[in-house]
């Protein structure tokens, strides 16, 4: 049965039929409704979890790390600057190789202090090793968090997984989800059985010091784990589809079939590009969903019939003059020997809207480019240039 | 006996007879330490210096505590000479995670037992050196004092950041000469007095908190049972020498520790619901420039300076002697 939910609560209950056995968690906006809600249910006996109220998020993620090396399923969230001030921390999650889920409720950086919607945050953490979903809707959110524990269990995985949604967009805003019962989440998800942890009837020594003979190694590990998880982030989308009849797939390809401009996005400000691209003939979205690992074959193939591809984004790379997804989607096109124009769109940075006509104009210079005119390689859509 | 018989015979007793008698002709001393194990969980032939009182401090702390634990540790010198993979010398588990999180991280193993079921068979241990614990770790320990998690928490202090080459932290005492706080034409070494860390444990109001010395193991093993018998969080700040970072030889560093006390630079007390106790009060006290004299990092102070020491040492000894 559907219900109305925020962003916030559809995660929250994922948690909870996720039996999450320790969330630890620090507010700050957008995330706050989230581990509201969460604090809520543990005070009301709906969900047995212990739930640590931590001073900061650096010390989120660290009980987090301790939590589920002691082998219990863990949860947190963050958003901006309190994944920011994780990223020491985060690195280390997934050094260690813990399957911690994290919801990140996307918030521009400071300075300027901006607590509204972008995706500088979790971007700036793409080498950090963890997997990275970026989802459009509610109902995708509350999905992700239930498939992100299967992906990060997954004993060919062992990695720490990021969802990632649109502050206010989505985690403040209502939209119909469908609510899962217990056992079909019960039957997706067995309990997590990890085989090594912290226990005294064996003895484990978990991070260790890796000095130069062993280091590279450890790493190119994690590499390996990383390409694994490409494939088993598609199969247990399938597997989701089989038992809930939802799937999503690594991205999704939008009346891309017969494009000559096909536009690239992440989150939600797909559902925007959706309702434009639907008045062209010859404009398709690619709506990347799994960032880290990057899907580069999907990728490639949603992109080979098209001559632009525009890459609308809610971050700037400063340094490279462009958004850093575009910057990955140029690789993709370079490796797999793809003669794609690829622009660089930046939009919507600390919660500038997006509108249906900033789109358009992306669509406009996209054409202009298609017909070999030379266009500006980055623009800047809904910027006040008079104030600058 | 084997086992402890690394306990100098010096060591002295704190119980039924007078701190000038010998320790072998004190009854409670022999029983206790009849009671230490004998088994050995940090494990020797890990690559600490010899004389480290910090790697002393890890292993009669383990000593008391048992097998059944699970302890979290910090990076710093203790965690690089125990754990360079893939050899450890750690026979409990254990975790190192980072340099300022290891209270966090242990309130994350606590609460992980609690839902697991675990926590009445297994204990939290959480160490840190002085620049974990009072300086880049400080945030991380207070909030983990305050939400009351059941573990101990168990501060070496040698005073210094050793890992990294001897620099100063909130820890090192008055006039020591670090790699930071040199000594020259015009410094006389580090300018201020030592971060009164276990007070400030005990000011979040924890059941249990004490100060310890490894020169008195007998009396700190009976700490670390008590705090880890006391359900909810307890500190523990033992006074732990550094060989090359005090400038002492290391057959020295027992004897060293042991005069801290003697001259009251280092205090063993506990704070037991509120409550000061002393935990061994020196028939004598010494000068403190006894104890200084004996270590390089204060060889250049001038009398000045030493007599400004004896001033804070008296005045802190007064303070404490006064609470109990």
């Amino acid at each position: 049965m559907k219900e109305m939910l925020h962003g916030s609560k559809a995660v929250a209950k994922a948690v909870k039929l996720c039996d999450v056995d320790v969330v630890a968690a620090y507010p700050i906006t957008p995330q706050t409704p989230i581990v509201e809600y969460i604090a809520q249910m543990v005070a009301d006996g709906e969900l047995g979890a212990e739930y640590i109220m931590v001073e900061s998020e650096h010390s989120a993620m660290s009980a987090c790390i301790g939590a589920s090396a002691t082998g219990a399923r863990t949860f947190t969230a963050t958003s901006s600057q309190g994944l920011a001030y994780m990223h020491e921390v985060l690195w280390i999650a997934s050094g260690m190789r813990l399957p911690i889920v994290m919801v990140n409720a996307n918030r521009a950086l400071s300075a300027p202090i901006n607590i509204w919607n972008d995706q500088s945050d979790s971007i700036s953490e793409r080498d950090s090793g963890w997997v990275q979903i970026y989802v459009e809707t509610n109902q995708e959110a509350l999905d992700s968090v239930i498939q992100a524990y299967r992906i990060a269990e997954d004993k060919e995985v062992l990695l720490p997984v990021m969802v990632c949604m649109d502050g206010f967009v989505l985690t403040h805003t209502m939209e119909p989800v469908d609510v899962p019962s217990q056992e079909k989440v019960n039957e997706f998800l067995p309990p997590f059985e990890p085989e090594v942890k912290l226990d005294p009837e064996q003895p484990m020594t978990m991070g260790a010091l890796g000095e130069p003979q062993w280091y590279m190694e450890f790493r190119k590990q994690q590499d390996e784990a990383m390409g694994r998880a490409l494939s088993r982030v598609k199969d247990v989308d399938e597997e989701f589809g089989r038992i809930f009849g939802r799937s999503y797939g690594v991205l999704e390809e939008y009346n891309t079939a017969n494009a000559e401009v096909v536009l690239l996005t992440i989150g939600s400000l797909a559902g925007t590009i959706k309702d434009v691209v639907d008045s062209y003939e010859d404009v398709g979205l690619v709506r990347l969903r799994l960032f880290r690992p990057l899907p580069e074959e999907d990728i490639a193939k949603a992109l080979e019939g098209a001559s632009v591809v525009g890459v609308l984004e809610k971050d700037i790379a400063l340094g490279l003059r462009e958004g850093a997804l575009c910057t990955e989607v140029k690789k993709v096109c370079y490796d797999h020997g793809l003669s794609t124009k690829v622009l660089s769109f930046v939009c919507g940075l600390g919660g500038r809207d997006v509108r249906m006509e900033d789109v358009e104009k992306a669509i406009e210079v996209c054409r202009r480019a298609a017909k070999g005119e030379k266009v500006s390689r980055t623009t800047w859509l809904g910027l006040r240039e008079a104030v600058l | 006996m084997k086992v402890v018989a690394d306990i100098p015979s010096y060591v002295k007793c704190r119980h039924t007879c007078e701190a000038s008698l010998s320790a072998s002709r004190c009854f409670k001393f022999r029983q206790l330490l009849k009671e230490v194990s004998e088994e050995e969980l940090f494990a020797s032939g890990h690559r600490a210096c010899s004389g480290c009182a910090c790697a002393l401090a890890i292993r009669l702390a383990l000593k008391a505590a048992g097998k059944n634990v699970i302890v979290t540790q910090p990076t710093g010198c203790m965690e690089v000479v125990s754990s360079p993979y893939p050899e450890t010398a750690w026979r409990v588990p254990w975790i190192h995670v980072a340099f300022e999180n290891s209270a966090a991280v242990a309130s994350g193993v606590e609460a992980a037992l609690k839902a697991l079921g675990k926590k009445d068979r297994v204990k939290v241990l959480a160490f840190g050196g002085d620049g974990g614990t009072v300086d880049i770790g400080f945030q991380a320990l207070s909030g983990a004092l305050e939400r009351g998690h059941d573990f101990v928490y168990i501060c070496y202090d040698n005073e210094a950041y050793m890992n990294t080459g001897i620099q100063r932290s909130g820890s090192t005492p008055y006039g020591a000469a670090t790699t930071t706080s040199p000594p020259g034409k015009e410094s006389f070494g580090n300018r201020t007095f030592k971060k009164d860390m276990p007070r400030i444990a005990a000011a979040h109001g924890i059941p249990y908190v004490a100060t310890a010395s490894v020169a008195f193991p007998l009396d700190y093993m009976e700490k670390v049972k008590k705090a880890l018998s006391i359900e909810g969080p307890a500190y523990i700040h033992v006074h732990a020498s550094c060989t090359p970072g005090w400038g002492i030889r290391e057959e020295k560093s027992i004897e060293v520790l042991r005069l801290a006390v003697d001259s009251g630079m280092w205090i063993l007390y506990e704070i037991e619901h509120g409550k000061t106790r002393v935990t061994y009060k020196p028939a004598v006290k010494r000068p403190v420039e006894e104890y200084l004299r004996l270590q390089k990092r204060f060889k250049h102070l001038t009398e000045e300076h030493i007599a400004v020491l004896q001033r804070y040492v008296d005045e802190r000894w007064k303070e404490v002697f006064s609470e109990e």
